[in-house]
């Protein structure tokens, strides 16, 4: 942050970006955004009932089965983190 | 050394001795002094709320001296409040705002370091431990109270010895010591016999208590009692050192002997007797003036010998640092006492030969002879600074030029300190040595760093002030905290504190404090000493700062610690320090919860030992009450019941603050936890019927608070069991008794359940017949109360039974009274409306209200006139039969002589307009109009601004075709008005103008309104914001009237001045114009005038575009293609405002057509704007964020994504981060939409990122 955002409307912006979980910053990895991506995208589905409902049909499963497999995909959406190579 | 201490010792003896003899006469009456609450203020509040019935604060004593006249102390604060309405205030001195009560801050001690119990380590022998803490405050309550014990005893020895004289025996052989006299019970007696040989020893001194010697009293800080302020002098870096406090003199003949101060009885007499070490400067002679000063003892200022300087007492006024540094640092006080001394000299100094022929008539006088005998006396001061030494005449020897001096300019200080005020050379006096540094052992280094760092933050510029801020607390552990603190504390206790340096370096305090966390343990108290006091300043902010700091402080030490630090002032026999220090523990409290100091209370309120520790005790209690308000709630109960039993205290003023402090639990609680007073009803309602007096009216206090939390059965029996008493106290005649009562009542009838039958009968009769009479009006407090309780009782029991009773009242000789009744009428009857009041009454009302409102003399806060409108207007139609004999008044009264009453009958045509009109009266109102109109001639301003808002308020209610005189009569005549400056006139007159504007512009010729539209754009320049509103919106309707174009050239040529404001709000004029006239109407006009090749006429346009599209919202999409090229032109322009107010522009515009099918114009524009996202300037930045989060909501967030994703992972981290910003905004804003647009990720060997269920279709 420059100094100039210090005192400014910005400040308060970055405090509230900082609450989002899914906000990023300049340091983050491909697989961070990924893994933020895809949480926002099950958490969406399962947010829109109708979203939901298509999905049920296409799959042939119960809406509440989507809702639990969606869920249960959001916990490591991209498999396992890969090795950092620095520190 | 051992001599030395006992040298020092005796001098002090002595000191003390005559000190005592001063004090103790008056010791003991103001204790017992029955009128002492007399022009004090009695307790501070804590919060705004009002707990001014603090009545166990005793009143502060006066200072023992003054180190000036009076007068400059009363003059002191006065210049401050005429500073403020130019909105700067003067940085103010703490000292000359503060009462004598807040200035007994100035009496503590800073106390040496205590030892940390939680370090593993015994004390040592030389540091203070808790428990040597609690006996030197058990030594010093002992010694207080046989302090009075002795005084009470020579009182009675003198009455006796006065009966007795003659039978006066043989003085006593054996010097008795006054252990002695005051133990055993005969002693009086014998005491008396020898009284008049005793006299002068057998005062009750001090120093005769010191000359026995105590044990724990070797190393003691606080060498006296009655300790007077110059003890507290700090010396920096000798704060506990006893002999750097001596007791000085508070008055000249109790300095001990020094040649040199009889010498000087002026500055003596008046200033502080500085503290023996400087004393034995002043005795040597310094070097350079060595030869010029032959009797060292005698001549003071050895600087000022009268051939050095010949204005002696003047020169010495201007003391340079060069000279302050000759005489080694100088008290603030002497320095204070010197600027007053040069003021007053140079006003009495003698008139001149000429300036007295200037004064007389040449004719008439005759220049007299004086008197062969007369010697002048110039200033007698210097004359007694002059004289002769005492052991002959010296020889008068030539003067050494002293080439160091410096005359006046402030010494340039070394290595860019900042300037330093002649008050800090006692504290930063040794940053001027210019020593070596390295020569110094790395303490010493250690502490001129700090004090660098002091003065920067104390008196430096900004940056320098934060870069030494952000020193101090980076390296504060490095430091150390006893070296920060020995440095800071003194310069808080520093008389001359101003504000803002009392504001920075309570800064400093709390910065370090966080950084030192558990170290700051032994200095608790210290700091405590010097952050009290504000918890009780008159200034919100410093109190909210002082309760910050005691907070963090008490997070910092730990609550163990912060009890040991503060249990010995529980008991403290000063009362200013037990108040502070409730104070304090109520902050310690709500930091570190109520549950943990329970305990801690609980003992405190049951002490056996001292009745202040019980009083301060369950004075905590109440504080704590006051400040966290209704988070008292889930610890209400215990609350209550550790302070109930000082309800039956033997003490009366334990009873007193137990019962003030159930009031503020209660206040706090309310409208909860009345089960949680259950214990107390009994005690309480039992207490009102055996207490009298101050006692009693805290215990009403506190029932006034504990009723309103009762069920309405409760409250109604309880009301009247405690109504007897109120109405038995009704005739109390002390002054704070009323107001309690008055309180109580109010309170009392307030709640549900008490029934409006009972108030008429029972409570009314003796409740006017004791408050409602001339005496109560006189006091401001009284009057309010009495008016508020008035009207909830009216509210319970209807206006007719209040109205009628007070009535007749309105025609009573005394206007103070009259005012109170109107006041009183008006609430009531603005509440509850004139619905009840009678065709009998009604008469009576008005006849009243007219007969008040005629025979006022003074009325400022408009009582009358709010009265008169708030009646007229509640009545509404039964009016009409009154209105032509008010008319007739108002006329009359329009009339005066005297502007004030012009302006209220002005003011009183203007409340009562709308009434007129329900009555019926246009004729009336037509002919008021003309009255009106003719007097627009006024001179005063005020009245001027009344009555063009009265015009105004007929213009309103009568509409412009009806009104006389006709509108084109009128607004000619409103013409040259609006050149007026005057606030009022301006605001009244624009309204007018605009009102005619709006409804009846056709009747004026279209020149008029251009000659007015010039008129305007001078009150553009108002400072006041409802006018300058005022005008633009005026613009809008003259444009409407005559069109446009004319208005529009007007605007636009105004483009071209060169000030800020008036350019803004020409550009809001032309926005409002084309709202107005719709915007086809004056684009083309504005897009051309933005050829014209000027920065400020460019940005006037922009400017106008973006209010524009601002106000015209959805209309904007027919305009949109024919101001795009001028926006492109505007965000490739290179000037950044140009950007920045086109990025703006483009985000109105872009909110406006949202959803409107512009997308194509947008995106274009949005190519335009995303390169601006690099501007770092924090306006620009803002306008192009603005712009594009606008551009989000228009095109959708999917648009906005796509040209994010290529700078997300761009090699460059500056423009990852700029585009990391853009994403978050947007992530927030519309993070649903954007998964659907997310793109594609390829999956790698270890991890799956691909999103299949999107592609999924049926």
């Amino acid at each position: 942050m420059q100094a100039s955002d210090r005192f400014n409307i910005n400040s308060q912006l970055e405090h509230l970006q900082a609450k989002y979980v899914g906000t990023g910053h300049a340091d983050l990895t491909r697989f961070e955004w990924a893994v933020n991506i895809q949480r926002d995208s099950y958490a969406s589905y399962v947010g829109h009932y109708p979203m939901l409902a298509y999905f049920a049909i296409a799959e042939n499963e119960s809406i509440g089965r989507e809702r639990y497999n969606f869920m249960q995909k959001m916990l490591l959406p991209c498999g396992l983190p890969p090795e950092r190579e620095d520190d | 050394m051992d001599d030395e201490i006992q040298k020092t010792q005796e001098e002090r003896k002595k000191m003390e001795e005559q000190l005592a003899s001063m004090n103790s006469v008056t010791f003991d009456t103001d204790l017992y002094n029955t009128n002492r609450f007399e022009g004090y203020e009695k307790s501070i509040p804590v919060n705004d709320d009002d707990d001014t019935f603090d009545t166990e604060n005793e009143v502060a004593r006066k200072m023992a001296s003054f180190t000036a006249p009076k007068q400059f102390f009363k003059e002191a604060p006065r210049a401050g409040e005429e500073d403020e309405p130019t909105g700067f205030n003067k940085p103010s001195k703490i000292i000359d705002r503060e009462d004598d009560y807040r200035r007994r801050r100035l009496n503590r001690v800073i106390s040496p370091e205590r030892n940390d119990p939680f370090l593993d380590k015994t004390p040592g022998p030389e540091v203070r431990t808790y428990a040597d803490v609690m006996r030197e405050e058990a030594l010093k309550r002992q010694k207080e109270e046989l302090m009075k014990e002795i005084a009470k005893k020579k009182k009675e020895e003198q009455e006796k010895a006065a009966d007795k004289k003659e039978e006066v025996e043989k003085p006593a052989q054996k010097r008795r010591n006054r252990w002695d006299q005051s133990q055993d019970d005969g002693g009086a007696k014998k005491a008396k016999a020898g009284s008049d040989w005793d006299l002068p020893d057998s005062t009750p001194g001090i120093g005769r208590w010191d000359a026995t010697p105590t044990p724990g009293r070797v190393g003691d800080a606080t060498p006296s009692v009655k300790k007077n302020r110059w003890d507290e002098t700090p010396t920096p870096g000798r704060v506990a050192d006893s002999d750097a406090t001596p007791a000085g003199g508070a008055t000249p003949g109790a300095t001990p002997a020094g040649m040199s101060w009889d010498a000087t009885p002026k500055l003596a007499g008046l200033a502080t007797p500085t503290p023996k070490r400087q004393r034995s400067r002043w005795d040597e002679t310094p070097a350079t003036m060595g030869s010029a000063t032959p009797m060292a003892g005698a001549t003071p200022a050895a600087a000022y010998t009268p051939g050095v300087t010949p204005v002696g007492g003047v020169e010495l006024a201007t003391p340079t640092p060069g000279a302050i540094n000759l005489r080694g640092p100088m008290t603030p006080e002497q320095y204070n006492l010197m600027r007053w001394e040069k003021d007053i000299e140079e006003r009495n100094r003698p008139l001149t030969d000429e300036e007295l022929d200037a004064m007389f008539p040449q004719e008439g006088y005759k220049i007299l002879e004086p008197p062969p005998s007369y010697v002048p006396i110039r200033t007698p001061a210097r004359k007694l600074l002059a004289t002769p030494t005492p052991i002959g005449t010296p020889l008068y020897s030539i003067p050494e030029e002293n080439r160091g001096q410096q005359f006046d300019v402030p010494k340039e200080m070394p290595g860019g300190l900042p300037f330093m005020k002649p008050e800090d050379y006692q504290y930063f006096g040794s940053l001027l040595n210019e020593e070596d540094e390295e020569e110094l052992s790395p303490d010493e280094q250690k502490e001129r760093k700090i004090m660098k760092l002091l003065l920067k933050v104390k008196n430096g510029t900004p940056p320098q002030r934060k870069t030494a801020l952000r020193q101090l607390t980076d390296k504060a552990r490095e430091f150390g905290a006893g070296p920060l603190f020995n440095r800071i504390l003194p310069l808080l206790m520093q008389p001359t504190l101003e504000d803002q340096e009392r504001h920075l370096l309570v800064k400093v305090i709390d910065r370090v404090l966080y950084k030192l966390d558990e170290l700051v343990r032994p200095y608790v108290h210290k700091i405590l000493v010097v952050i009290e006091p504000l918890l009780i300043d008159e200034d919100y902010y410093a109190r909210v700062e002082g309760r910050e700091i005691i907070s963090n402080l008490s997070k910092a030490a730990g609550l163990a610690t912060m009890i040991a630090a503060m249990r010995p002032d529980i008991d403290n026999i000063d009362e200013y320090v037990r108040n502070t220090t409730a104070r304090a523990f109520s902050v310690v409290a709500s930091a570190l919860g109520i549950p943990a100091l329970l305990p801690f209370l609980k003992a405190v309120c049951q002490s056996k030992k001292s009745w202040q520790a019980r009083h301060t005790g369950i004075k905590i209690v109440q504080q704590i009450a006051i400040l966290i308000g209704c988070a008292v709630l889930p610890h209400l109960r215990s609350l209550v019941e550790i302070i109930e039993h000082g309800l039956n205290d033997e003490n009366q003023k334990v009873r007193t603050i137990t019962a003030l402090s159930l009031a503020a639990l209660a206040e706090a609680a309310a409208p909860y936890g009345i089960e949680s007073f259950d214990s107390v009803l009994k005690p309480l309602w039992k207490g009102i019927r055996s207490h009298r007096g101050k006692v009693l009216a805290a215990f009403l206090k506190a029932i006034g608070f504990i009723i309103p939390l009762m069920d309405a059965v409760y409250a109604s029996y309880y009301t009247k069991e405690v109504m007897v008493i109120l109405i038995r106290e009704f005739q109390s005649p002390d002054e704070e008794m009323k107001k309690i009562v008055l309180k109580v009542v109010k309170q009392c009838v307030s709640t549900e359940g008490v029934e409006p039958d009972y108030i008429r009968q029972d409570i009314l009769p003796e409740f006017f017949r004791n408050f409602w009479v001339r005496r109560m009006a006189l006091d401001r407090r009284n009057y309010k109360q009495l008016v508020e309780t008035t009207v909830e009782i009216a509210n319970k029991v209807g206006v007719a039974d209040i109205v009628g009773r007070i009535v007749e009242d309105l025609k009573d000789e005394s206007e103070p009274y009259r005012r109170m009744v109107m006041e009183t009428i008006e609430k009531v009857v603005a509440n509850l409306g004139a619905s009840d009041i009678d065709a009998r009454l009604e008469e009576l009302l008005i006849d009243g209200i007219l007969y008040a409102f005629q025979e006022q003399t003074s009325d400022d806060a408009n009582v009358m006139l709010n009265g008169f409108g708030a009646v007229v207007n509640a009545l509404g139609q039964r009016v009409k039969p009154y209105l032509p004999q008010i008319c007739g008044t108002i006329k009359w009264r329009l009339n005066n002589k005297s502007a004030k009453v012009r302006q209220q009958a002005a003011d009183l045509i203007s409340r009562i307009a709308v009434v007129m009109k329900q009555c019926g009266e246009e004729q009336l109102m037509g002919h008021l109009g003309v009255v009106l109109y003719e007097y627009l001639g006024e001179e005063y301003p005020e009245v001027l601004g009344s009555i063009l808002g009265a015009l105004k308020a007929i213009v309103n209610v009568i509409g412009m075709t009806k009104m006389t005189p006709p509108i084109k009569d009128l607004l000619p005549r409103l013409t040259p008005i609006l050149k007026n400056r005057h606030e009022k006139v301006q605001e009244n007159c624009i309204d007018l103008v605009g009102r005619i504007a709006d409804r009846g512009a056709e009747f004026v010729p279209a020149r008029e309104w251009m000659r007015i539209c010039f008129e305007l754009l001078e009150m553009l320049k108002a400072h006041k914001k409802g006018i300058r509103r005022a005008t633009v919106n005026t613009f809008g309707y003259i444009a409407k009237a005559i069109g446009p174009q004319d208005v529009l050239a007007t605007l636009l040529n105004n483009l071209k001045v060169q000030e800020r404001q008036n350019r803004v709000c020409t550009t809001v004029a032309i926005a409002i114009v084309a709202e107005t006239c719709s915007p086809f109407t004056v684009l083309p006009a504005l897009m051309n005038e933005y050829r014209v090749p000027e920065l400020n006429v460019q940005n006037g346009v922009l400017k106008s575009l973006s209010f524009l599209f601002e106000y015209i919202g959805e209309m904007g999409k027919d305009y949109i293609y024919a101001v795009t090229p001028l926006l492109e032109d505007a965000l490739m322009d290179r000037d950044l405002v140009h950007r920045q107010t086109a990025a703006s522009a483009v985000k109105h515009m872009a909110l406006g057509v949202a959803g409107l099918g512009c997308e194509d114009a947008l995106v274009h524009l949005l190519n335009y704007v995303w390169p601006n996202i690099f501007e770092t300037s924090p306006h620009v930045i803002n306008a192009v964020m603005e712009a594009i989060e606008g551009m989000r909501v228009a095109l959708g967030a999917a648009v906005i994504l796509n040209y994010c994703l290529q700078g997300l992972f761009h090699p460059a981290r500056k423009v990852r981060e700029v585009y990391w910003k853009i994403y978050n905004s947007l992530y927030i804003g519309a993070q649903d939409a954007l998964v659907a647009a997310y793109p594609i990720l390829e999956d790698d060997e270890t991890n799956v990122f691909s999103r299949p269920e999107l592609n999924m279709f049926i």
